[in-house]
């Protein structure tokens, strides 16, 4: 059985996210708390700016939910840079006991996965999961010079300079994570670093079949199943590819990358990426959603590919996963 | 997934949009052919102020390049290229802003780590392989000179 159901399902009590100009301009730009037209949140350099995004996503999280620093026991926390390091630097300040992940833009479901778990186990009372991305970091170790002339493919995507922070806690009144999946390494030999999403669609299909097979759920018992970041693209491949699998995701199913930006305008072509891509559109969008009531029943989906600038250069093919969590309004949903 | 690799890979890449290539190509030649009518125009005027034709030649492609690193550096050039594509990637002035753009963004790992050492990123292998083939060139042309 790969799907995990917590008997104690932790509560999300605070959340915040923190957004760069171009993120703030896009369709959602009113629900981010906090943003920096210039991306740059007053750092010298574009990594530090990406942990500082960290530091405020987190900072602002615990201040919405009114907890101090000191009521968290642990952080899961990652990021695109080499090492982790968005993390390391941005959340150092917090003295705490501190997991370092990476899952590529899979990330942020990937550490409220863990924070559930490890708090449904007993070993934790309150985690927090954050993870972030930012345009200028992102390009510099995986593509071009920010001011290299070049031209985009059309199945690209756009890095999105983004932070989202989550703190899951025993006790709370929701919404709850009920349901997580932990998913598996999928490779169907995309090499193509400018079509992401077709790398990454076999991995959402499989958790997503794995999990309709398992629960014996359909898409339509939800409100909204939304993966992230495939974009355009991959939304597309795997809206076909599950149709033919027998489940019709028509009604119910969107991508964080294709909700954080207006797509024709702001020409990020496929839709955004980036371990802040989903984590901003679920700290800063989705949950506010549940808070007013308009959003009961999600199933959160979050795709990574899983390569590095090296094993691009070396011909590898791009192998994705895709980590699935299930948050309800009811802590028995 | 009921899908093998080979039929997932022909599937993604016939259902891909594809780059619009008419609009490209025609993009690439009005610019393209606008920087070399330019670059004709110095050279005229390079004549005119009574330089000798070797010097006004090398003084085309210098000033080219001057005006590429220097738009690279205001952030205007990138704004260009991604209208223009080829048209200002081919002539000098994309290897000018190949060389500009790394050191723009390096220079937060130093002068020597950053600048100095990833200056060449893009255009190292332009210069590696333009070397190598100009050697090549060299002894087939010296080759030709003998045996003919």
């Amino acid at each position: 059985m790969r799907v995990l159901r917590l008997n104690h399902a932790p509560s999300i009590v605070g959340y915040a996210a923190v957004v760069g100009g171009k993120e703030h301009e896009g369709p959602l730009g009113a629900d981010f708390d906090l943003h920096d037209d210039s991306g740059k949140f007053g750092m010298d350099t574009w990594e530090k700016s990406e942990s500082e995004m960290q530091r405020l996503a987190l900072n602002l999280a615990l201040s919405k939910g009114e907890l101090s620093y000191q009521s968290i026991d642990a952080i899961f926390a990652g990021d695109l840079m080499n090492q982790c390091t968005g993390s390391a630097y941005g959340l150092l300040s917090f003295e705490k006991p501190y997991f370092g992940l990476y899952g590529a833009c899979s990330t942020f479901a990937e550490a409220t996965m863990l924070s559930s778990l490890m708090i449904n186990a007993g070993y934790f009372r309150k985690c927090a999961a954050v993870s972030s991305s930012h345009f200028c970091s992102a390009e510099r170790q995986f593509r071009f010079p920010l001011e290299y002339g070049g031209q985009r493919a059309p199945t690209a995507q756009w890095t999105a300079t983004a932070s989202g922070a989550a703190i899951l806690s025993a006790d709370g009144n929701g919404p709850y994570v009920t349901e997580v999946m932990p998913g598996i390494i999928v490779d169907k030999g995309i090499n193509d670093i400018n079509n992401m999403g077709a790398a990454m669609a076999p991995a959402a299909i499989d958790t997503l079949t794995a999990y309709f097979t398992e629960t014996g759920k359909q898409p339509d018992d939800f409100d909204l199943i939304l993966t992230g970041d495939l974009g355009l693209e991959g939304l597309s491949i795997t809206r076909t590819l599950m149709k033919n699998e027998g489940y019709d995701l028509t009604k119910v199913y969107n991508d964080c990358g294709l909700l954080l930006y207006g797509k024709a305008s702001q020409d990020v072509h496929c839709g955004g990426s980036g371990c802040g891509c989903s984590a901003s559109v679920i700290c800063g969008h989705i949950l506010k959603r549940f808070a007013k009531g308009e959003l009961k029943n999600v199933l959160y989906l979050a795709t990574g590919a899983l390569m590095s600038p090296n094993s691009l250069k070396q011909g590898a093919t791009i192998p994705g996963i895709a980590h699935l969590v299930h948050i309800s309004s009811e802590q028995n949903g | 997934m009921n899908m093998d690799s080979e039929t997932y890979k022909k599937f993604t890449k016939a259902r891909a949009p594809k780059s619009p290539i008419i609009k490209d190509c025609l993009r690439a030649f009005w610019v393209g052919g606008l920087i070399c009518t330019f670059a004709e125009g110095l050279l005229h005027i390079y004549k005119m102020l009574n330089m000798t034709e070797e010097n006004a030649k090398t003084l085309v492609p210098i000033t080219l390049i001057f005006l590429a690193a220097l738009l690279t550096g205001f952030g205007i050039f990138d704004d260009i290229a991604k209208y223009a594509g080829a048209g200002t990637l081919v002539p000098i002035t994309g290897f000018a802003n190949a060389m500009a753009s790394p050191a723009i963004d390096d220079k937060s790992e130093g002068l020597v780590m950053g600048v100095g050492a990833q200056m060449f990123t893009i255009a190292g292998p332009v210069i590696v392989y333009g070397v190598l083939t100009s050697v090549i060139y060299g002894v087939i042309y010296w080759l030709c000179g003998v045996i003919g």
